[in-house]
């Protein structure tokens, strides 16, 4: 699923066009799995699978598997629904240059909540 | 087609600066004076103010407070940081009541307007006929830094409307939503930030809200269920401490109810609405 996220991206300008100006990798964890997440000006290039061994990233967005289940259901429940409620419900953690995760804010949580378009 | 609605200047005097307020306005009746959210303007209200049902009995306003939407920042703006206070907010609206001719006029604010209407249920009980907060909480910790909302490296604009985006419902109109987007993200650089810092920082009521007596003025609490911010468990621990508030969880909404869902929002104000002007 997390691969496909990459094709639903890059069929959609609308979203697209709020990374237009991002070239950056990120990490993406789900539980105990990491991705790596390449963005070439708001088209993913790549969804890497992990484990991996000494590869820089720029910033990485870490939760439980649960959490992202219910973050991905459609539509997701009340306080489940986005990054930041996440984040104030303590179930997601933000690592590395949080400058770039802000100056893409919108363009990341569309792209994280493409999954539900699966469910 | 033209809007019934009319926007219109009052010059003020505020924390002894003297200041251009934007106003809309619509309808007649008694005064039911709006107040917008952090970082945002007085166009979130504009269904109620375009809503038959309410302007028939209510004179409702909603102003752009000073640095945000028409309302310009004072003289001498560009050598100072922004920052909200409880005693600067309150003052504004009390002196935007007095300016405008309000007379006991029912107070509605969402969101840093919800937690004002705490203090003003304190301070001015007796001057004003209902208060009715909406993402209403005494009290949000801060769990992320929002000095990222004004940083030269971040588009303040994008970084604004990236975090508005999310508070509200996915259920709302999505035309409806990105209307409010737009809002978040034509605000000046450390406008949003400067209101959070009342917010988030500064304006905890947390230890003053059980004094609040709902018998002088009535207090009604309106929350949407996907808010995070001022969530319905927040509101109903604030509610717990202030006997007689009435405390209504909207399904479906989230923390801009006016603006993210203009129609579900009113199928919920104009019951309340009601019961205001039966004086119930």
């Amino acid at each position: 699923m997390i691969e496909r996220i990459a094709e639903l991206v890059n069929a959609d300008p609308a979203i697209v066009r709020w990374g237009r100006h991002m070239n950056e990798t990120f990490m993406l964890e789900v539980g105990e799995t990491q991705y790596l997440v390449t963005v070439d000006r708001g088209l993913i290039s790549s969804i890497e699978k992990g484990p991996f061994v000494m590869r820089p990233w720029r910033f990485a967005i870490r939760a439980k598997k649960e959490c992202w289940d219910k973050f991905w259901q459609q539509p997701p429940a009340p306080g489940w629904h986005d990054l930041f409620a996440l984040l104030r419900r303590g179930d997601v953690v933000f690592e590395g240059d949080q400058r770039v995760l802000m100056a893409y804010l919108l363009y990341l949580k569309l792209v994280l909540a493409i999954p539900r378009r699966f469910s | 087609m033209i809007e019934n609605l009319v926007g219109r200047y009052a010059r003020m005097r505020l924390d002894g600066r003297e200041h251009r307020i934007y106003f809309e306005e619509a309808g007649q009746g008694i005064p039911l004076l709006c107040l917008h959210t952090a970082g945002s303007d007085g166009r979130q209200y504009r269904a109620v103010l375009n809503d038959p049902e309410v302007t028939r009995h209510f004179r409702v306003i909603a102003f752009d407070m000073p640095w945000h939407g028409k309302s310009s920042p004072p003289e001498g703006w560009e050598k100072e940081d922004y920052r909200l206070t409880t005693g600067s907010y309150t003052s504004m609206i009390m002196a935007v009541a007095r300016e405008l001719g309000l007379e006991r006029p029912v107070v509605m604010g969402c969101s840093i307007g919800g937690r004002i209407v705490l203090n003003l249920a304190l301070k001015h009980a007796r001057e004003l006929r209902a208060l009715i907060g909406l993402q209403s909480a005494a009290y949000v910790e801060r769990y992320y830094d929002a000095g990222w909302l004004d940083h030269a490296e971040v588009h303040g604009g994008r970084a604004c409307g990236g975090l508005a985006y999310g508070l509200m419902s996915p259920l709302s109109p999505e035309a409806q939503r990105w209307e409010t987007v737009w809002h978040y993200m034509q605000g000046g650089p450390g406008v949003f930030s400067g209101d959070l810092y009342f917010y988030q920082v500064e304006g905890d009521i947390r230890e003053r809200i059980g004094a609040i007596d709902t018998k002088l003025c009535p207090l009604y609490m309106l929350t949407g269920e996907y808010d995070y911010s001022a969530s319905p468990r927040d509101t109903e621990a604030a509610a717990a401490r202030i006997p007689g508030a009435k405390v209504t969880i909207m399904k479906g909404l989230g923390h801009f109810p006016m603006s993210e869902n203009p129609d579900t929002f009113l199928s919920y104000l104009r019951p309340v609405l009601d019961e205001i002007r039966g004086g119930k």
